[in-house]
């Protein structure tokens, strides 16, 4: 466009990105609002919950479980690199806990989502849009917010938490065989350190309350993409991308947020 | 994908999601929402608490029976105001046990040791204790032993 030519052009293009950005903010919160009665599909037809938990929650588990398990041990061998130089490894069960519980569980688990079920559920409900299935539900009087979207989104939501829990406890397992099979530190140490040091209304409640959040926002942000996108296959693409990137953005925005309000004691 | 395959595995997905946090919530933290009835507490005057925190453990002859609950100050004194919850089985404390604040190892975390008196009655729930020795400060004795050295 001629318009969009020189420095009149650029501010015009600045303009125009920041408005674009507001009003796709203010869409999502409309999407939301109009999301929010189809909830009632948990009632009416729970299969359609269940069957999306298994599509984001029980597909992601594997990637969970494994990631997990690795970043247990490599914990395990960096804090105790770091402890052994003060003596103090046996604090080592409660660094990894405290790391795992508060912080690494609930981020890396949402990290993770975003990239395994996220993507997906944008690209299914983004494909159902170019293909007028949606268009075609609407034509049978069926709500596509209800019978498609809100199940996703739930089944999302309900999946992030707990795949979080997953997450930490089998790093702290895998910690635990790591610090007492390979680097000679005595079990029971392992656990009475982590015991008396974790708290379980700050550090795991702490914990879960972020993993709650992200679930909602990693959710919301994938089926508003996907219902946003434009029709064509070009437009689903972009709308993969970008929730694979806005959801990982809000997801470390938000968790600095949380932290900083979850560490000065609210 | 059959409909029930489905169920099951989602069910045992949840079922395992809920173990972990059981898991993290007993295991890993000290669940305290469990004993929180099973405490009577006293309260102890301190001159001086050091670095005691809140949850550090009570002792009584090297064996753990209770935790600091709260930290305050006494307005009119000007001391520290201790909580201390004591499990209710051990409910048989003279009243004229004393209260210390010692430290575990050198430099280790600091905790409240009882010496139990030889009265024939009892501690109750929200009882003073009223023999205490506040908190050894390390820096405090150094600096102490400093000017003494100095001054001879």
């Amino acid at each position: 466009m001629d318009q969009d030519r020189g420095v009149v052009g650029h501010i015009r293009r600045v303009g125009r990105y920041t408005l674009d950005g507001v009003a796709r903010l203010g869409r999502a919160v409309v999407f939301f609002a109009r999301l929010v009665p189809g909830f009632s599909v948990v009632v009416t037809r729970l299969s359609l919950v269940v069957q999306q938990i298994y599509m984001t929650g029980v597909l992601t588990l594997v990637i969970v479980v494994v990631s997990g398990a690795f970043v247990g041990m490599i914990l395990a061998l960096q804090g105790y690199n770091t402890l052994v130089r003060y003596d103090a490894q046996s604090s080592l069960g409660l660094l990894v806990a405290l790391s795992l519980v508060r912080e690494l569980g609930p981020v890396l688990t949402a990290l993770l989502f975003a990239g395994r079920a996220g993507s997906a559920l944008t690209a299914e409900i983004g494909l159902m849009k170019a293909t007028e299935q949606l268009a075609g539900m609407e034509m049978m009087a069926v709500d596509p917010l209800k019978r498609v979207v809100a199940p996703r989104f739930l089944a999302g939501w309900v999946a992030v938490p707990l795949l979080a829990a997953i997450f930490s406890a089998v790093g702290i397992l895998a910690a635990y065989v790591v610090a007492v099979s390979d680097l000679g530190l005595d079990g029971g140490v392992f656990w009475a350190q982590m015991q008396s040091g974790v708290s379980v209304t700050n550090d795991i409640m702490g914990g879960a309350i972020k993993s709650v959040v992200f679930g909602l926002v990693i959710s919301w942000i994938a089926v508003f993409e996907g219902y946003d996108a434009r029709p064509t296959s070009e437009g689903v693409s972009r709308a993969t991308t970008r929730t694979v990137v806005s959801s990982s953005l809000a997801v470390l925005g938000l968790d600095f947020i949380m932290t900083a309000f979850m560490l000065r004691g609210l | 994908m059959q409909t029930r395959t489905v169920e099951l595995a989602v069910g045992l997905f949840v079922v395992g999601g809920l173990l972990a946090l059981a898991m993290l919530a007993l295991k890993v933290g000290n669940m305290p929402v469990l004993g929180s009835g099973q405490y009577y507490t006293v309260s102890a005057q301190f001159g001086n608490v050091g670095s005691l925190k809140e949850k550090a453990p009570v002792m009584l002859a090297g064996v753990k029976i209770g935790q600091v609950g709260h930290i305050g100050i006494n307005r009119n004194t000007f001391e520290a105001v201790v909580t201390l919850e004591i499990l209710k089985k051990y409910d048989n404390l003279p009243v004229d046990t004393s209260a210390a604040i010692l430290t575990q190892g050198l430099l280790g975390e600091q905790f409240v040791s009882l010496d139990p008196g030889g009265s024939q009655r009892y501690l109750k729930n929200g009882d003073k204790i009223r023999i205490t020795q506040s908190a050894i400060m390390l820096d405090k004795i150094i600096s102490q032993l400093l000017y003494s050295k100095a001054g001879h």
